[in-house]
């Protein structure tokens, strides 16, 4: 009887354990999606959007910010889509296992691993430098894109295996060949499932700060890009440069607290749409 | 016959541009490390590998400059320890909670909701650490400065959990649901069965998902460059201030001249980080790969 008690009290302790530990993650990203929700929505108003900075950036809105970031997400996933895609249809599709595939797969894994400021240094020696794009949309947009690569290739590869197999036979038992199978059967039907992973990917784009550094964001910009060659202001740049750089630190900090929510409303904001898409796509499947 | 050779071809030109375009990762990859090392090599010219990996000081704008990074990496290698130690075993227990414990409908929350701490940009984690971390840490432990090994540590956990979280959670997923049902069968309760059952047999993924963890904490910048505080010390204590490979390297590379002494140095940094991080993802692959295809469901 004893014994018994004290597994199942063993039992009780060790859930309750791992209970409270899901629920202190969950408090702990409460707290900071709350904070900065509280924090900056006094600051957003339309001018804050739609307006330059102003005063050594003390006043003033964010808007060549928020462009700035817009057009590095647009730029980033130009570049991302089509080669992950591409790359997940090989993969997926076509390749056999082998050591070719082996080797592709260590380099996605390996390429997903490479720390963001990496990215940053290979991004100002080859982009930058080398290519002489300098610091420019251009430049931080491949940047970028060659980093969330690994996310689009992940989320394309997995959309492509949740086309059911009989969707293939049956194309192939009306004689299409295999690219008019992949093309007219296969992709369609994992479009959706591409298009959220595409959106994590932007979403990831749109939140980095390391690579944009010393590829594609300037302090502050007069005036707005004109062309790929112009370099950027960007949301997330703005922050760490307005919190930890500078003298007005604690003056600009409703600028701060406004500009944070705003970086949070475009990436979790897109990937909270990516994750309801694909939670009804679930439901879809599975009713 | 012709348009049926014809339809041939063009299959082969189609196959043979997919299998060029998914050849991109390793290019970038290659790329990479080509021009880390073509910016980063020039270094050692003037400074020895070993002054530059067990140098004590990093006195880049000195004159003598002193280039040794010893500090930074004990301060990478501290800050990442810390932070898996908070980091793992929330990663592991909140999966074991989504896999294990919790209903369909309380999954669909709890999932997203950690999912969704993977979302937020770094900089507004770094940001968090620097605005209420710091204060608060200052006034309830009496300290000088909240930017220091501890709030960083806090701030890389949260960053590396998702990781450790959603990845645990697939392993512990494919475990057979067969030998579930055997450790039920002999009389185990819940927790034997999880600690004793699945857990062992998830062990390589969740293994996996550990390193992966911390190869995401060591390499992340933002957080490192806000929150540790900066100073170039091996430090001795959770309150210490620190300056990490990463916030090196993004700190110094604006004000450092172009292919000066220092700028190549930022590079070098830049390939010791590289290979930490590559060493951890090859461990990582290789237990993925290991123990893959053992159970009927991981075929």
């Amino acid at each position: 009887m004893n014994s018994k008690q004290k597994r199942k009290l063993k039992e009780m302790a060790s859930l309750a354990v791992i209970r409270l530990a899901t629920l202190l993650i969950a408090l702990a990203m409460t707290a900071i999606l709350g904070f900065i929700v509280v924090n900056g929505i006094g600051t957003i108003s339309w001018s804050f959007l739609t307006e330059a900075p102003r005063n050594a950036m003390t006043e003033g809105g964010i808007f060549p910010a928020i462009l700035g970031t817009i057009y590095l997400m647009i730029g980033s996933i130009l570049i991302a889509f089509p080669l992950g895609v591409a790359s997940a249809i090989y993969l997926h599709e076509y390749a056999r296992p082998g050591r070719l595939v082996r080797a592709i797969r260590l380099g996605i894994n390996n390429l997903a691993g490479v720390p963001s400021v990496v990215f940053g240094l290979f991004g100002l020696a080859f982009f930058v430098v080398f290519l002489k794009f300098g610091s420019s949309i251009l430049s931080g947009s491949l940047t970028l894109g060659f980093l969330i690569l690994p996310i689009i290739i992940g989320a394309s590869e997995e959309a492509l295996r949740a086309v059911p197999r009989t969707y293939r036979e049956a194309s192939y038992a009306l004689g299409g060949t295999q690219w008019q199978t992949i093309y007219r059967v296969v992709l369609p039907s994992a479009l959706p499932g591409i298009l959220t992973g595409s959106i994590l990917g932007i979403g990831r784009a749109a939140g980095e700060t390391a690579p944009i550094m010393f590829t594609a964001a300037a302090y502050f910009t007069t005036r707005l890009p004109r062309s790929i060659f112009d370099e950027v202001m960007a949301l997330p740049y703005h922050i760490y440069v307005l919190a930890t750089a500078g003298t007005h630190i604690e003056e600009t900090r409703p600028i701060q607290y406004g500009t944070a929510l705003v970086l949070i409303a475009l990436s979790v904001g897109v990937n909270f749409i990516a994750i309801l898409i694909r939670t009804g796509l679930r439901r879809k499947h599975s009713a | 016959m012709h348009a049926a050779r014809k339809r041939r071809i063009t299959e082969w030109i189609i196959r043979n541009t997919f299998l060029v375009l998914s050849m991109i990762s390793i290019l970038i990859l290659g790329l990479i490390a080509l021009f880390l090392f073509q910016e980063g090599l020039p270094l050692f010219r003037s400074v020895s590998l070993r002054e530059f990996l067990l140098g004590r000081f990093w006195y880049p704008t000195y004159a003598p400059p002193e280039f040794g990074i010893f500090p930074l990496i004990m301060a990478s290698v501290t800050v990442t320890l810390i932070s898996s130690l908070i980091a793992v075993p929330l990663g592991i227990f909140s999966a074991i909670y989504v896999a294990e414990l919790a209903s369909v409908r309380i999954k669909e929350i709890v999932k997203p909701v950690i999912e969704l701490l993977a979302a937020i940009p770094s900089v507004v984690i770094g940001f968090f650490g620097m605005t209420v971390m710091a204060p608060l840490m200052q006034e309830i432990l009496d300290i000088p400065t909240g930017l220091n090994v501890l709030n960083a540590s806090l701030m890389l956990a949260l960053m590396a959990i998702p990781t450790i979280s959603s990845i645990s959670e697939d392993a512990l997923h494919s475990v057979r649901r067969e030998l579930r049902e055997a450790s039920y069968a002999l009389g185990a309760n819940r927790w034997e069965t999880i600690s004793r059952v699945v857990f062992p047999s998830a062990l390589s993924g969740i293994s996996t998902a550990v390193i992966l963890g911390m190869s995401r904490a060591i390499g992340e910048t933002m957080v490192v460059l806000m929150v540790c505080g900066g100073a170039a010390i091996v430090p001795d204590s959770l309150f210490d201030s620190c300056r990490p490979l990463p916030a090196s390297i993004a700190a110094e590379m604006a004000e450092a001249p172009f292919r000066g002494m220092h700028y190549h140095a930022l590079f070098a940094t830049g390939i010791v980080l590289f290979f930490i991080t590559l060493g951890f993802n090859i461990v990582a692959d290789h237990l993925a790969n290991k123990y893959k295809q053992v159970g009927t469901a991981t075929l």
